[in-house]
């Protein structure tokens, strides 16, 4: 094999010493190309003109001969970063191996069964901005009618922020699936994360209760991004805002709760920071043009109304998701 | 079968020298000049590595001649510190002078053939092989 690079490279040399046109250059690049796939270092090129010298023109000057010597010394570093930037390649291609099969680890470990409960529609959408996901919904319903839906959001991205969130879903699974009061909820969660969380890593959660037997929904919140409450009777849209600390900062936290009573055709939108810090352009998608979003698909099914509002904000932002998003939408029928 | 010659490292003039007994030996055996600037590349990193970090010791060069094979084989001791964390050492883009140098994995890959033993506070003991084909 060395004989025939060799063989080569003495031909398109020797083509470029007669005349030194640009078809011939553009040979050599070619060829250089084929050298560095077969990983030949830059040593072994200059040695292989060397060589090419010798052949085609035998006697030359001592110091010409000197000259490629120096040269092959130059260059073995040179090589050697080439070999080690192949074997950082190789590496980071594990690397990406190794993420996906824990992404996939991730989406089967945090799966959570959506409830079906007499008189609300759900739709839901969680996207992460890269492979594994920070942000976080759980659902719990008992067979009385109740449902709790935690929606969480880890202050940070990637794996640190996945590995984060498997401690709430333990914690949510240590309330053996009874839908409690989202003052319990939330406090209970706090500890399991104060505990057993770096105390760099902070999480915002919302928590809802729903009752299906009088349609209200009480809920809570740990430093997270407010619900969204439309109201179909009034046309209008309010926040449904209590106050918390984030998961995580205090041991003593406590939590408020507020309830609402749903009317027919009501939506109750709740979502992570993705959906309203994404940035366009023009600097940050106001919550109004959440609303507007919202508003011109609220009699469709909620499922309908996330996924709309989803590829309407992806589009204003080139596609670009910079932040993990999740939303989801309550809708009373 | 193996003939030895060895230079003491203590001074940065002392890399050279075992760069040029190393290269002597190289010639002799009949590596071309690719091959030789190779085993003087690796020699000068370890020499480098016990002049910087063990403050001195010894380079040693052989003749091997195993199985109608013949090689370069390179020893590098000393007493210094020893090298507590050698598996990130031997891990690409670890050296301290970030890439730059072939640092340890660059004598491993220069080489056919590489050992290391080392233990902290008593010293380091670094053999590199080389066969001509
Ligand atoms: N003989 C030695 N005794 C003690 N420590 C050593 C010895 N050789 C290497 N080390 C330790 O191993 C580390 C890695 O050495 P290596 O030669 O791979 O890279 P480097 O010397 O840091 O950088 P360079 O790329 O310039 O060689 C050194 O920083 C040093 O801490
Ligand atoms: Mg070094």
């Amino acid at each position: 094999m060395v004989q025939k690079i060799e063989n080569q490279y003495k031909e398109i040399l020797n083509q470029y010493m007669q005349r030194q046109s640009e078809q011939n250059l553009y040979v050599g690049q070619n060829f250089s190309r084929q050298l560095i796939s077969e990983n030949i270092s830059p040593e072994e090129v200059i040695s292989v003109h060397k060589a090419a010298m010798q052949e085609i023109y035998g006697e030359l000057p001592e110091f010409v001969w000197h000259s490629f010597d120096f040269l092959i010394e130059m260059m073995i570093n040179y090589g050697l970063a080439l070999q080690e930037r192949q074997s950082l390649l190789q590496r980071q291609e594990e690397l990406r191996v190794e993420m996906d099969l824990a992404a996939n680890v991730q989406e089967t470990l945090l799966k959570t069964p959506m409830p079906a409960l007499a008189g609300l529609d759900i739709g839901l959408l969680s996207i992460p901005a890269r492979k594994m996901n920070g942000d976080y919904i759980y659902f719990i319903s008992d067979s009385e009618g109740h449902a709790g839906i935690a929606v969480a959001d880890v202050i940070g991205k990637g794996l640190p922020a996945a590995l984060c969130m498997s401690m709430v879903k333990f914690g949510m699974d240590s309330l053996n699936n009874s839908p409690a009061d989202p003052k319990e909820v939330l406090g209970v969660i706090n500890r399991v994360v104060e505990k057993s969380i770096d105390d760099s890593m902070f999480v915002s959660m919302f928590y809802g209760k729903y009752d299906s037997n009088d349609s209200t929904l009480t809920y809570g919140s740990a430093g997270h991004e407010p619900a969204i409450l439309y109201r179909a009777k009034s046309n209008s849209f309010e926040e449904l805002y209590a106050k918390g600390l984030l998961l995580g900062v205090s041991p003593a936290a406590s939590y408020e709760q507020h309830t609402v009573q749903l009317e027919k055709d009501d939506l109750v939108i709740m979502m992570t920071d993705g959906v309203t810090e994404g940035r366009t352009d023009e600097g940050f998608i106001e919550r109004e043009v959440i609303f507007e979003l919202i508003d011109q698909k609220k009699d469709e099914p909620a499922q309908r109304i996330v996924q709309f509002v989803y590829d309407e904000l992806e589009r204003m932002q080139n596609a670009e998701l910079r932040d993990d998003f999740t939303l989801v939408i309550y809708k009373k029928v | 079968m193996s003939n030895q010659s060895s230079v003491e490292i203590l001074t940065e003039w002392d890399i050279v020298a075992a760069r040029q007994l190393g290269r002597n030996v190289a010639k002799e055996l009949g590596f071309g000049t690719v091959d030789q600037a190779r085993i003087t590349t690796a020699i000068s990193e370890l020499a480098r590595n016990i002049y910087l970090y063990a403050g001195q010791g010894r380079i040693e060069i052989q003749q091997l001649t195993e199985n109608g094979l013949k090689g370069i084989l390179i020893i590098a001791a000393d007493q210094g510190p020893g090298i507590p964390d050698i598996r990130k050492v031997m891990e690409d883009g670890f050296s301290t002078s970030g890439g730059l140098g072939a640092g340890l994995p660059g004598v491993k890959r220069l080489m056919d053939e590489f050992r290391i033993e080392t233990i902290p506070g008593e010293g380091t003991d670094i053999r590199a092989t080389k066969w001509l084909r």
